[in-house]
């Protein structure tokens, strides 16, 4: 180190290897060094070929009434069709695209709650199926197991460490609650069940 | 047709579904060979983005071979082999037209800020992803490109996103020639974002992460320096002290919406969803690049807002640069420097892994197991 560090004098630091060394050593190095020969350059580009055959694309049929950002003019011509919305999750969701633009933070936050009451639904649903949700298989969890679990993490001084812990409580509490909840509804229905 | 669904956050499984159908003539049905689990699906996996329904499929990154196409597809024929970009756009909106293909305005009713993408929630569009052994591949004659005959199917897969990715967060950095070049993320993204910075003229590659095996990856793949943040009081203090108390000229964040290094803000975002990622990697970024400097997004961030530093990117002159990468503009160049042995993108493939086994492959890349970088997803039918 210079005894006056670099960004207080007008000097440029020296380089630590010359581009002759750089190029020596690392494969391609500098191939791409002209800043306008690069592939995103300039960032806007008309008159790149796309394939589209079209100006406006034919517009693909709506099966169900489709949700939509009211920043847009009209359901786009082309769109998603997985997981139409339902039940309560459902309304919620179209209440978050039918009230608030992207820019409230409203509009976010009702669908993350949405997600979460979705999560719920779905496992409930589930339950009156043969394939009920079953956290242990679904979170691959056994892979701790098979994939050195213990190992990539004992000694490691990994920063993910410190929250890694909550993530089994986040998954798992909700699990255990309910099914503390189900049993004290099956006890109360029994206490008050008529002899 | 088997096919991965979510089942609420951290939780996933495979389910027999529908073989997806066409829905618009300018759309193919793709049979799907080869996948992967994209460190943004991990956003998905655990409940970040908002609108991920249960049901869906994920998978972003695949290829494979055209099963169906509709009535007006001209460019691919059933049983050509191809890989997919991640974006799907139309290529004629106002955005398209201008080479903006990721921020395409014509397949995402759900959402304006951002494009479309192939399963990754409802607001990039609803549309499920390649977790599966087929997927509906709108705009066929637009995205898909076939396979060159000398490509490698593993080397295909990852430049479906992650390769791109990662030059694209190079390009945006503006990198001249003797730049120092710090990436904050050792991922595949932040892996390919350094080796690309190599191939834009940088000086110096410093890599930075808390996972020694996947610095080690940096050092051998990428050539890097590298600094391990859990090993030091304060980074970005480090990364002055490294540069001559100047900062780098360019940093790139390719770590996004789940970074460590901070309990506080990782709580406030991963797990109560407060935030629309942990703002930690891009703070380190705006606080260590010099000013005056560049500082480049490609780690992906969810809609709401985080708790970024932007008094500091003001007074200190930055240049912010990101989006998501529009591929196709790629990979010409990319496709010669795989072919000119500048790069080997399937180096950095750690696992691959079946379908049925989809919710394993999930945890192990989430809790960063068994030394996993880039986990690939193997078909049932491949």
């Amino acid at each position: 180190m210079a005894e006056i560090p670099t960004p207080y004098t007008s000097s440029t630091p020296a380089l630590k290897e010359t581009a002759e060394e750089l190029r020596a050593r690392i494969p391609g190095w500098g191939v791409d060094l002209d800043p306008a020969d690069r592939p995103s350059y300039p960032r806007e580009q008309p008159g790149i070929e796309t394939g589209a055959r079209w100006d406006f694309p034919e517009r693909q049929p709506e099966k169900w009434p489709r949700e939509r950002s009211v920043e847009h003019a009209f359901v786009t011509p082309v769109f998603g069709t997985s997981t139409p919305p339902k039940g309560i999750s459902g309304a919620l969701r179209k209440y978050a695209y039918r009230k608030y633009s992207e820019g409230r933070a409203a509009h976010w936050l009702v669908l993350i709650a949405a997600d979460r009451v979705d999560a719920w639904e779905s496992h409930l649903r589930s339950f009156a199926t043969l394939r009920p949700d079953n956290p242990v298989t679904e979170t691959g969890v056994l892979s701790e197991f098979s994939h050195h679990g213990a190992s990539s993490r004992v000694g490691k001084r990994r920063a993910d460490l410190n929250h890694q812990w909550i993530d089994p409580i986040l998954v798992g509490a909700p699990w255990v609650l309910a099914g503390l909840g189900a049993v004290a509804a099956l006890r109360t229905l029994r206490k008050h069940r008529p002899a | 047709m088997r096919s991965m669904v979510y089942r609420g956050p951290y939780k996933v499984r495979v389910e027999e579904k529908d073989i997806p159908q066409i829905e618009h003539p300018n759309d193919a049905i793709v049979q799907v060979k080869l996948g992967a689990i994209c460190g943004s699906d991990l956003h998905l996996y655990h409940g970040m983005m908002p609108d991920t329904r249960v049901g869906m499929t994920f998978g972003h990154e695949f290829v494979g071979v055209v099963h169906e196409v509709g009535s007006s597809v001209q460019n691919l024929e059933v049983g050509d082999r191809v890989m997919v970009p991640f974006n799907i756009y139309c290529g004629s909106c106002y955005f398209c037209s201008r080479g903006l293909y990721s921020n395409c305005h014509n397949v995402n009713p759900n959402a304006t800020a951002v494009g479309g993408i192939y399963g990754y929630s409802h607001t990039c569009g609803g549309y499920d992803g390649g977790q599966a052994e087929f997927v509906r591949v709108p705009f066929a004659d637009v995205g898909p490109t076939t396979i060159p005959d000398w490509m490698d199917e593993e080397d295909a897969v990852l430049l479906t996103d992650a390769l791109p990715t990662g030059y694209f967060g190079a390009q945006l950095g503006d990198i001249a020639e003797g730049d120092t070049v710090v990436v904050f993320g050792a991922g595949p993204v932040g892996l390919f974002a350094a080796k690309s910075a190599w191939l834009m003229g940088a000086g110096r590659v410093i890599v930075i992460d808390h996972l020694e095996y996947r610095l080690e990856k940096a050092r051998s793949f990428a050539h890097a320096e590298t600094y391990n943040f859990v090993e030091y009081d304060d980074i970005v203090v480090h990364l002055k002290k490294a540069t001559d108390y100047l900062g780098a000229d360019v940093v790139i964040d390719a770590v996004g919406a789940e970074a460590d290094g901070n309990f506080l803000q990782h709580v406030t975002s991963s797990k109560l969803k407060l935030q629309g990622g942990s703002p930690i990697a891009l703070n380190w970024a705006i606080d260590s690049v010099r000013k005056g400097g560049t500082v480049s997004v490609v780690g992906a961030y969810g809609p709401l807002f985080s708790a970024v530093k932007f008094g500091d990117a003001m007074n200190k002159g930055l240049t912010l640069r990101m989006n998501q990468c529009p591929v196709k503009r790629q990979w010409p160049r990319l496709f010669e420097h795989i072919r000119n042995g500048h790069l080997k993108p399937s180096d950095i493939v750690t696992h691959r892994i079946p379908l049925e086994h989809i919710a394993e492959g999930y945890h192990i890349f989430s809790a960063k197991l068994d030394d996993c970088i880039k986990p690939l997803i193997v078909a049932t039918s491949a």
